[in-house]
């Protein structure tokens, strides 16, 4: 098994006259747990489209587990979990309605994908949410039903694009113990977008982007003792006002 | 991914559809109100100034069994190409709003090829549409809009091919149009020339009459085959050269929704999806 989850080569992308990405070299290997911090604009959904094939990459290569992106989507896409910044569950259906519907846009069998969602469901003890409409649940159990469901046909690479976006305290801090848990417990190479400094998880991995340009792509402690900074905040002021 | 796997895939995206429709019964109304109250007004309203007769020299024109129908018995043909027309417009919509709402990103970052799943859900909206001309047709019966057993049948086909030209090229709008706002400056300058400028209403040979020009404008309407196809179709014939038209603007609609939604070359390239 190649250990390599990501692998991103000279990524460049441009909307019209608007270089929104700018020379983007990054990698990510099985069980790492990278926080991708930017501003808002910095270019974080953009990159998260391009990993996911919304729109194709014009320059340079996205591999995910050694599949190019581009050359080779299904094998590469059927790899990705992903929760993106704007919530993508239908409001009308219930929960199970909508896990099943996941499930089956991954070719899987309706009661092995929901055996496995309802564990899930279990383990973060929301199994009674199951059969409710999704319209009754409130916005922290709405993004996590959206985690379990990303994970639903166990990818290897979970892609977050700022999921705790309009979500309270309580269950922010559930949501980041859940995603940590689930990096060290099951290897799932783990790519988080966000622009909240307090989600810089110190013993992981930190990429600083900013307008379209990655300043700083190493460990949140090699990063701090590199700079001489004590702190995330003051390091990203660092790199992005400099 | 194997057969079954597609298969899957396919019945939960028609699976979907199917319960948004269950849960959207007013949507479900509203697109069967819009047909009656043509009929039920419209129609009837000019039942008594006008009925529609065979026209001379060009029998391959009348399906009916009759040389002169009256006026409600010629339009629900139209009507039910309109259902269709509108429930492809309202699929394309929806696609929009999905797109503005992020929930279309669901379904095109699935590993299945995106000509599959935009097919897939293609044929979804089209059975939904299939269902409300079903209903249309147990209500017009109430206006003596009575068909032979056989058309009730033959019809099917008939309603799966020009719903599937409408909805490819109501997929292929949503893919052009960058905001939902948008959406309405569209459906007039698509939905209001299709359908008066078609069969639906009045013969063609009726407009031949007032306006050469407008006559070839009308015979070349996707939206006039899609009538023609589905009037034959309701007295168990077939309209070949309806069937061909429809049969090529289903290809070219579809080629260009599929474009629209391209990663690399589409419309969604140049706005974020």
């Amino acid at each position: 098994m190649n250990s390599q989850a990501l692998i991103i080569k000279t990524l460049d992308h441009n909307f019209g006259n608007l270089k929104a990405l700018d020379n983007i070299n990054l990698s990510l290997k099985q069980g790492d747990y990278s926080i991708l911090l930017g501003l808002n604009g910095a270019g974080k959904t953009t990159l998260f489209s391009l990993i996911t094939r919304l729109y194709d990459n014009q320059t340079g290569s996205i591999e995910i587990f050694s599949h190019n992106i581009k050359k080779n989507p299904s094998k590469a896409l059927a790899n990705i979990g992903v929760v993106f910044q704007q919530p993508t569950i239908d409001l009308d259906l219930t929960v199970e309605q909508n896990l099943h519907y996941h499930a089956s846009l991954h070719g899987m069998r309706k009661n092995v994908a929901l055996d496995n969602a309802l564990t899930e469901l279990k383990r973060q003890n929301m199994q009674d949410i199951f059969k409710k409409k999704v319209r009754e649940l409130s916005g922290g159990q709405k993004r996590r039903v959206e985690i379990v469901r990303a994970l639903m046909h166990k990818p290897k690479l979970l892609l977050l694009d700022e999921p705790t976006v309009g979500v309270d305290i309580e269950n922010r801090k559930l949501i980041v113990k859940h995603v940590r848990n689930l990096c060290a417990e099951k290897k799932i190479a783990v790519l988080w977008a966000t622009h909240l400094i307090d989600e810089v998880d110190q013993e992981g991995k930190l990429i600083i982007l900013h307008k379209g340009k990655v300043l700083a792509n190493d460990t949140v402690k090699n990063i701090l003792k590199n700079t001489k900074i004590k702190n995330v905040s003051n390091a990203f002021d660092y790199f992005t006002k400099n | 991914m194997s057969i079954f796997q597609f298969y899957l895939c396919f019945k939960g995206i028609v699976f979907r559809e199917s319960l948004r429709f269950f849960y959207q019964r007013e949507r479900f109304f509203s697109a069967l109100i819009r047909p009656l109250v043509w009929l039920a007004i419209f129609a009837v309203g000019f039942r008594s100034l006008l009925g529609v007769s065979r026209p001379l020299g060009q029998p391959e024109n009348w399906p009916y069994p009759i040389s002169l129908i009256p006026y409600e018995l010629y339009i629900a043909a139209g009507l039910i190409a309109m259902i269709q027309l509108f429930n492809g417009m309202q699929s394309s919509l929806s696609m929009v709003y999905d797109r503005e709402m992020g929930s279309m990103r669901t379904l095109l970052v699935s590993p299945f090829p995106r000509s599959f799943l935009l097919i897939s859900k293609l044929v979804a909206g089209v059975s939904v549409s299939i269902l409300q001309v079903f209903a249309f047709l147990m209500i017009a019966l109430f206006w003596d809009i009575e068909l032979p057993m056989i058309g009730y049948i033959t019809v099917v086909p008939a309603l799966f091919l020009s719903g599937m030209m409408l909805g490819a090229l109501g997929m292929f709008l949503s893919s052009a149009i960058k905001q939902l706002e948008n959406f309405a400056g569209v459906m007039n300058f698509v939905i209001f020339p299709m359908f008066f400028a078609s069969s639906a209403l009045y013969p063609l040979w009726k407009i031949r009459e007032s306006s050469e020009i407008l006559f070839y404008f009308c015979s070349y309407n996707p939206f006039t085959h899609a009538v023609e196809l589905i009037r034959f179709s309701l007295y168990g014939q077939l309209n070949e050269k309806s069937l061909i038209f429809v049969f090529i603007f289903l290809l070219i609609f579809l080629m260009l929704a599929i474009y629209g939604y391209d990663p690399s070359k589409g419309f969604v390239v140049k706005k974020k999806v």
